[in-house]
């Protein structure tokens, strides 16, 4: 087989296109990371985080600073939430962590308020101040047990 | 020329002879067929075929169609296998091979198929020059200068850069002849190699096996239907009936009182024939 | 009664024959690829049929699925007013399923079956005897390469289909139905995830290849040699292939879990 210079290059270009395309998907629709990026690793802790699940985003006035990296329960059955947060972004101490909903229907995600301290929340800790998740099952109960009482 | 075979004009099944005996024998049956059976199908093939082929020696084969001339190239070369009996190629099996001790055998065929058989996305130079590529740690010039040789050998020039689709039936034979003989094998299978030539070039690849035989002992195995040429040269005649075969020199074949063997000659291989004992005599004379 | 447990038995064993035929021939294409030569130069070639040649029809197949998706997902979800969704659901739902499954029978039909032709009219034209007869391994000659060709085709097709898909309805979505852009690219990113569903999509679509790739070059090879054989095992690649690639799809959504 004797060498077809420009097939071999439309095949190279072929080659090129699929491994960009591939990596497209993986890095920014999937949202692959290699190795560390510069984040850093915050908790908090809810008494209810509704539907919030893992990968959630975290925002800082509605723009995206983060991502929920876990959840699990400790001994008091409460929810602990651990967060990545991108390095750079520096979060007072007395900042609160709230789970919000993004429209009605919509995914729920970890927004952080921020608070009026000078110092900024470390790697490794917690957020002092939560917010659970707004639950409209618990919102409609409330309304009807309220409807109820005043009668 | 040479002598004539010793063996008798109608070799039969009592090939099943003890093995000591077939061991004797063995140089002088370069390649023997033993016994054997194929049915496709319905179709009933062989029945009972033995033969005997001598190294160094120019067989031909002839028979009408389907006789199974073209199957016996390919159960020589191991691409056919036999329901029953077996083929013995350089005193090896080929039934008993595996594909890649069959490949050390084939590598010592050269064949020339029917059609040609020629890669068709392949150039006249990279199909010649295969075999040689895939088995030899020459060079690529050495290589292409040897094709070319062998291209001019068979009546080719300037057909290098060609690819088989743009070549005439007769020159595409003469590639695929090219192909077969360019390892220079040690047992040359040619299926029809004179069809679709003209009479210049049937001379020039009758002459190139001839030399082929006398120069570097091949031993050649050919079906035609190309009578003169080929009667011309064969020293053994092998032809093919009924599922069996009758071999014999050209002479004894010519002599014969078979009526089937005279049927299959016609007049015109009587002829042939006739002619040809005047000029070997003539030669000897 | 016994004709018919008979014709079932002698069914059973053609099954068991043709697969045992179908391994051993899968398991001497995969020996052939660790043997030198490594038939580079075949396989560029293969690489180029297989792949350069499906491109066009893989790009504008992509792109006109993505266009549908976006139609139909944005009208169904709007009625639940969560248009907002269409990015998720459009990346989920292209990059685990319809991307790969898609790209598989494309490549099936547009490269999978010519694999075959071209297989099978060289052993009509005896040319796989020739190879044979040259002391050439033709698995290893002419199956090889174009198997993995095949391997390697499907999944830079599969992410190229995936991508144009997702520009597709992305056009229809966002410029035509009007969502916002960013919602939809945001929701996208955000549902996709790179280890559960582009692995998954990735596998599928290697495994989707290797099974087109042995399907193609096994019934080139074992085809009636003649015209008419050949344009049946045309025909049954694509058919085999098909059915191999959805069988295929539904065991490993089911055993990734889902």
């Amino acid at each position: 087989m004797q060498g077809n210079a420009t097939r071999d290059l439309i095949v190279g270009l072929f080659v090129l296109v699929g491994i960009g395309a591939l990596a497209y998907l993986s890095l920014q629709v999937g949202g692959l990371e290699f190795g560390t990026k510069e984040t850093i690793a915050l908790s908090a802790t809810f008494d209810d985080i509704g539907g919030l699940s893992v990968r959630a985003p975290i925002k800082v006035a509605g723009v995206k600073v983060g991502r929920v990296s876990g959840i699990k329960l400790d001994e008091d059955l409460r929810a602990v939430v651990s967060l990545e947060l991108d390095r750079g972004v520096n979060l007072s101490i007395d900042s609160s962590a709230a789970i919000r909903t993004s429209g009605l229907l919509g995914d729920q995600y970890v927004a952080v308020e921020l608070g009026a301290e000078d110092e900024s929340l470390k790697d490794g800790e917690e957020f002092s101040f939560t917010e659970s998740a707004l639950s409209i099952d618990k919102l409609i109960g409330q309304f009807v047990h309220n409807a109820g009482v005043s009668d | 020329m040479t002598t004539p075979d010793s063996s008798e004009s109608r070799t039969d099944a009592a090939a099943n002879e003890a093995d000591t005996a077939a061991h004797a024998e063995a140089d002088a049956a370069f390649i023997e067929v033993r016994d054997v059976d194929l049915t496709f199908g319905v179709r009933k093939v062989y029945d009972g075929l033995g033969c005997r082929l001598r190294k160094g020696g120019i067989h031909l084969l002839l028979g009408g169609s389907g006789t199974g001339k073209s199957t016996l190239l390919r159960m020589i070369g191991g691409l056919q296998q036999p329901d029953s009996g077996e083929v013995r190629v350089a005193g090896h099996s080929i039934a008993s091979l595996s594909e890649r001790e069959l490949g050390k055998i084939r590598k010592e065929i050269g064949m020339l198929f029917q059609n040609g058989a020629l890669l068709d996305s392949m150039t006249v130079l990279e199909n010649v020059g295969l075999p040689l590529r895939e088995h030899t740690k020459q060079s690529t010039d050495e290589i292409d200068k040897r094709v070319t040789e062998v291209l001019n050998a068979v009546g080719l020039e300037g057909v290098e850069g060609l690819l088989p689709r743009e070549l005439s039936g007769g020159m595409l034979r003469r590639v695929a002849f090219a192909r077969a003989i360019v390892m220079e094998p040690e047992i040359l299978l040619c299926d029809e190699p004179f069809s679709g030539l003209d009479p210049l070039n049937v001379t020039r690849i009758e002459n190139l096996l001839v030399v082929l035989n006398k120069e570097l002992g091949l031993t050649i195995v050919v079906t035609s239907h190309h009578m003169a040429s080929s009667l011309r040269m064969a020293d053994q005649i092998i032809l093919l009936r009924d599922g069996g075969c009758v071999a014999g020199t050209p002479e004894e074949l010519a002599s014969s009182s078979d009526a089937g063997v005279t049927e299959f000659l016609g007049e015109d291989g009587h002829a042939y024939l006739a002619l040809l004992r005047e000029t070997r005599e003539g030669g000897k004379a | 009664m016994t004709g018919l447990i008979r014709a079932l038995g002698a069914q059973t064993t053609d099954l068991v024959v043709g697969l045992g035929r179908v391994v051993n021939f899968g398991g001497k294409v995969v020996a052939s690829m660790v043997r030198p030569p490594t038939r580079f130069g075949f396989f560029l070639r293969a690489l180029y049929d297989a792949g350069v040649l499906s491109v066009a029809l893989i790009c504008l197949s992509g792109f006109t699925v993505g266009m549908v998706l976006g139609l139909q997902l944005y009208t169904t979800l709007s009625r639940f007013g969560a248009a907002e969704g269409l990015g998720a659901v459009v990346g989920l739902s292209l990059v685990r399923e319809l991307g790969p499954v898609l790209t598989g029978l494309l490549v099936t039909g547009r490269a999978g079956s010519a694999i075959t032709a071209e297989i099978g009219s060289m052993k009509s034209s005896e040319q796989l005897d020739g190879l044979r007869m040259m002391a050439i391994d033709p698995e290893h000659f002419v199956a090889m390469p174009r198997a993995l060709a095949l391997t390697l085709a499907m999944p830079l097709l599969n992410a190229l289909f995936i991508t144009f898909a997702i520009a597709g309805a992305y056009t229809v979505g966002v410029s035509i139905q009007g969502l916002d852009g960013g919602v939809y690219i945001s929701g996208l990113e955000n549902a996709v995830r790179f280890g559960d569903d582009v692995g998954q999509s990735l596998l599928k679509s290697l495994v989707f290849g290797m099974l087109l790739g042995l399907v193609a070059t096994y019934k080139g090879h074992s085809c009636e040699p003649d015209a008419a054989g050949v344009a049946r095992a045309t025909t049954s690649t694509v058919v085999t292939a098909s059915v191999c690639i959805l069988v295929s799809d539904y065991m490993i959504t089911a055993l990734w879990g889902v």
